[in-house]
């Protein structure tokens, strides 16, 4: 297990490495000058340069670089270019926002579908499973967005009981942030819940057909007992595979329903930057999305390993 | 004591058992005999209330005086694993996985309210020591990926006979393991039946299995039982042709071959090949295994050479190596004086004129392909030719089989059939030599005695030579010249098939030879 932990350990800091020289590498080769690019046409030699000295573009490639990513790890990311001010707390400001919405959507989609596949896989070609399998049809195809607008319809114009949009800031309590962010949650999660439950479903069904769910129930154990006791941890190995990739997708994907719900957060910030020509702030949060999505495909390795013991001796 | 009486089935209004009955008295061994289909699992699950959805029986099943067909599923439940534990073929998948084997044998205690959770993990440790692993070697946490399949059967029987079931059912519990390991484990069963005074219905395909052991056998055909009665009688005697169809088939022999062995073919001079074990600590490195170690050998043209050895004991990789599958350390391999090495790309004519049939057809052939190019597929080796399709043909018709099959998709042939494909494909490229890895394990036996039958006239005809792979000696006796027997990764024994069957010289040859069961010699 130790073993399995540091050598996944070391392909996440490999991975890392790999990433910043990418990200580095594809402004470095962006033709023209990037000060240039970020002034635009009308800019005066003497606001480039200036630019260019702010930008760090003076020097050889290889100690920028250096520069660059020793800034990062002490966490200084520059100044944007835009707004004035480190790169590191306007970061800060939006991770408040981005990282607790992807949670708090995981776990709905999460407490949604396992549950859902579970009750259409142990039923399977019954009304239950008929109804899960069209509802999950209906999620995947509906955009998230337009999910958005009806639930703000119903929830925000009609019934009152969530705001349209906006986020308060978590100065003004735990409860008024999360009502901030619950309808935005939900029109995040009702898709991935979807894509989910059919990994669920698809997933325990084959379990359900393996030789030991037959041993199982030879010893007595009803078909309940025999799904919960020794189907489910056996399909979770591609339920985990998805929740990554969707955790991955849920923090920086979100750009849509942080536009539909007004939420400052990374996805709007990443958006504006690109449209601002702000590349240090590009670059930077580039930069903390691979780290996030490395951390993630870390964390579901890890967690392969939890629930295969077959794995940890690789 | 349990008493199925005119027990019939139907799943989905199509008949699968049909009027069957029997008895099993306390402390009795009783042999339920039969191919594949023939309905002898059918009539075990119906005992134990675990029959496919779809499926109605009608007529009686008595456990002591309770009727097991009219029970709630709750009732059930308090059954099996109580009453009637059941062990099943696949050793190697029976097993959750993902939990150790302490817990899965403590379940059936735990779940039938037998015992508190520490109480059971004690009372699993009894059951484990009893069927053989005991705690210093096989601790209560090890997971079934790290036992063989001997032992996992091991862990089924202890979960099976956990609450001391007055019944215990084991449906082809050897099939998928070697000999030596089969004679153990049947010994195991044998002395908890003696021990424990509970019944064994033990079901097979392997009549020479049940000779020794069971006191009672019924032959099923087709859904019914055509014959039962005390095992030596029906061994010895049988009654109905189809008992008597099956015992000429395990005893088969085909035709010897006619023509005299040539010069030298394949050449494997002082073969290795050794691998390291996955390794359990974070800084330890296991000691490598020599899976081929030294490994010498002729193979004559127009021979079969037979090679016997346990799962383990290097057979395979030496038949990967010989296909230049699998690269050698040490050593070399010729064919027809011409190098095989792995890791290079082979020149298409070696390749060709070596071919292989596998012991699982079904997993070899592409589902999606239909037969026609299935068979053509070598073609691909040396260009397709242009009769490529009477080739096909003739290749089929060789076989057994219609030339029309082509069209078909290999999931409408049976096993037997399968596998006379997967012969026919390795003949598509007129190859000199065919490695046949375990061709026949997979087979009930009379379709084992017919796809023999086809190797040996092949043989004939094409002057093909075989390295015909196997576990049973009684298999590769029936077809081999010669035998060689290999054991750790070494050949222990080597000679003509009949001298090293009869005047075995190697202890290891006799341990293996005595590990076979037989069927007790007809009277007439």
């Amino acid at each position: 297990m130790l073993r399995y932990a540091l050598s996944r350990l070391l392909s996440l800091g490999l991975s890392l490495l790999v990433a910043s020289v990418v990200v580095f590498a594809v402004i470095e080769v962006i033709p023209g000058d990037p000060a240039a690019f970020m002034l635009g046409l009308n800019a005066t030699p003497e606001a480039v340069a200036a630019l260019r000295d702010d930008l760090g573009l003076t020097g050889s490639a290889g100690l920028r670089y250096l520069d660059w990513a020793g800034g990062m790890l002490r966490g200084d990311f520059g100044v944007s270019y835009t707004y004035r001010v480190p790169v590191a707390e306007l970061l800060a400001d939006r991770l408040w926002v981005s990282l607790p919405l992807a949670v708090y959507a995981l776990a709905l989609s999460t407490a949604i579908a396992l549950p859902a596949g579970m009750w259409a896989a142990a039923r399977r070609g019954g009304a239950a499973d008929i109804g899960v399998m069209g509802a999950t049809q209906l999620g995947i195809a509906v955009p998230n967005f337009w999910f958005a607008m009806l639930l703000v319809l119903l929830f925000a114009v009609n019934l009152r009981w969530f705001p349209a949009g906006g986020f308060p800031g978590w100065d003004g309590g735990v409860m008024a942030g999360l009502k901030a962010l619950t309808l935005p949650a939900i029109a995040l999660a009702l898709p991935q819940a979807a894509i989910l439950a059919r990994v669920m479903r698809s997933a325990l069904i084959e379990t359900l057909g393996q030789d030991y769910i037959r041993s199982a129930r030879a010893k007595g154990l009803t078909r309940a007992q025999a799904i919960r006791r020794h189907g489910v941890r056996n399909a979770l190995i591609p339920v985990l595979t998805i929740l990554g990739l969707q955790f991955s997708f849920l923090l920086a994907g979100a750009i849509i329903i942080e536009n539909v719900f007004y939420l400052p957060g990374l996805g709007r910030l990443i958006f504006q930057a690109i449209t601002q020509r702000d590349l240090i702030v590009v670059e930077s949060v580039v930069m903390l999305l691979v780290f996030a999505v490395i951390c993630v495909t870390f964390a579901v390795d890890i967690a392969y390993a939890a629930v295969d013991p077959r794995l940890r001796r690789r | 004591m349990i008493e199925v009486e005119n027990l019939s089935l139907t799943i989905h209004s199509t008949p699968v058992l049909q009027g069957v009955s029997f008895q099993i008295a306390p402390g009795q061994i009783v042999g339920l005999a039969g191919e594949s289909g023939s309905g002898k699992s059918m009539t075990a699950l119906a005992m134990m209330g675990l029959l496919p959805p779809g499926a109605r029986a009608t007529g009686a099943i008595r456990l002591v005086d309770r009727e097991l067909l009219d029970l709630t599923e709750r009732q059930l439940c308090a059954i099996r694993g109580r009453q009637i534990g059941m062990i099943f073929q696949e050793p190697m998948t029976a097993l959750n996985p993902m939990q150790t084997i302490g817990a899965q044998v403590a379940e059936t205690l735990v779940i039938h309210d037998a015992a508190t959770r520490s109480e059971a993990l004690e009372k699993a440790r009894a059951r484990l020591d009893r069927v053989g692993l005991p705690a210093d070697r096989f601790p209560l946490t090890r997971y079934p990926h790290e036992l063989s399949g001997g032992q996992r059967q091991r862990v089924c029987i202890a979960m099976a006979i956990a609450l001391r079931p007055r019944l215990l059912i084991a449906d082809e519990p050897t099939t998928a393991l070697d000999v030596t390991t089969q004679a153990r484990i049947l010994d195991l069963l044998a002395g908890l039946v003696r021990e424990e005074g509970m019944a064994l219905m033990l079901i097979t395909h392997d009549l020479a299995v049940l000779s020794g052991l069971a006191e009672r056998v019924a032959v099923m055909q087709g859904g019914r039982i055509v014959e039962q009665g005390p095992t030596s009688a029906i061994l010895r005697r049988p009654g109905h042709p189809y008992t008597r169809a099956l015992i000429a088939a395990a005893t088969h022999h085909p035709a010897p071959g006619t023509r005299a062995p040539g010069a030298a073919l394949l050449e494997v001079r002082e073969a290795r090949r050794a691998y390291r074990p996955a390794g359990r600590g974070a800084f330890t490195r296991p000691a490598p295994v020599r899976a081929v170690d030294g490994v010498s050998f002729d193979l004559r043209r127009g021979e079969c050479l037979g090679l016997v050895g346990e799962s383990g004991s290097g057979k395979s990789t030496l038949a990967r190596a010989i296909l230049g599958l699998d690269p050698l350390q040490g050593g070399a391999i010729r064919l027809d004086g011409q190098r095989v090495a792995a890791g290079q790309p082979m020149p298409h004519d070696l390749r060709r004129r070596m071919q292989a049939v596998f012991q699982d057809p079904y997993g070899s052939f592409n589902p999606r392909h239909r037969v026609g190019r299935l068979i053509a597929e070598p073609f691909h080796l040396a260009g397709r030719p242009p009769d490529a399709d009477d080739r096909v043909a003739e290749a089929l018709r060789a076989v057994g089989l219609d030339p029309d099959d082509r069209n078909r998709f290999i999931h409408e042939f049976s096993g037997g059939q399968r596998q006379r494909i997967a012969i026919a494909r390795a003949l598509i490229t007129r190859p000199d030599l065919i490695v046949l890895d375990e061709p026949v394990s997979a087979l009930d036996v009379r379709v084992r005695a017919q796809i023999l039958d086809l190797l040996a006239d092949l043989r004939g005809r094409f002057g093909l030579s075989y390295l015909f792979i196997g576990h049973d000696l009684q298999v590769v006796r029936a077809i081999a010249d010669r035998v060689m027997v290999m054991h750790a990764g070494r050949i222990v024994e080597q000679g003509a098939a009949e001298q090293v069957l009869h005047a075995p010289r190697h202890p290891y040859t006799r341990e293996l030879l005595a590990a076979v069961p037989e069927l007790p010699a007809p009277i007439a």
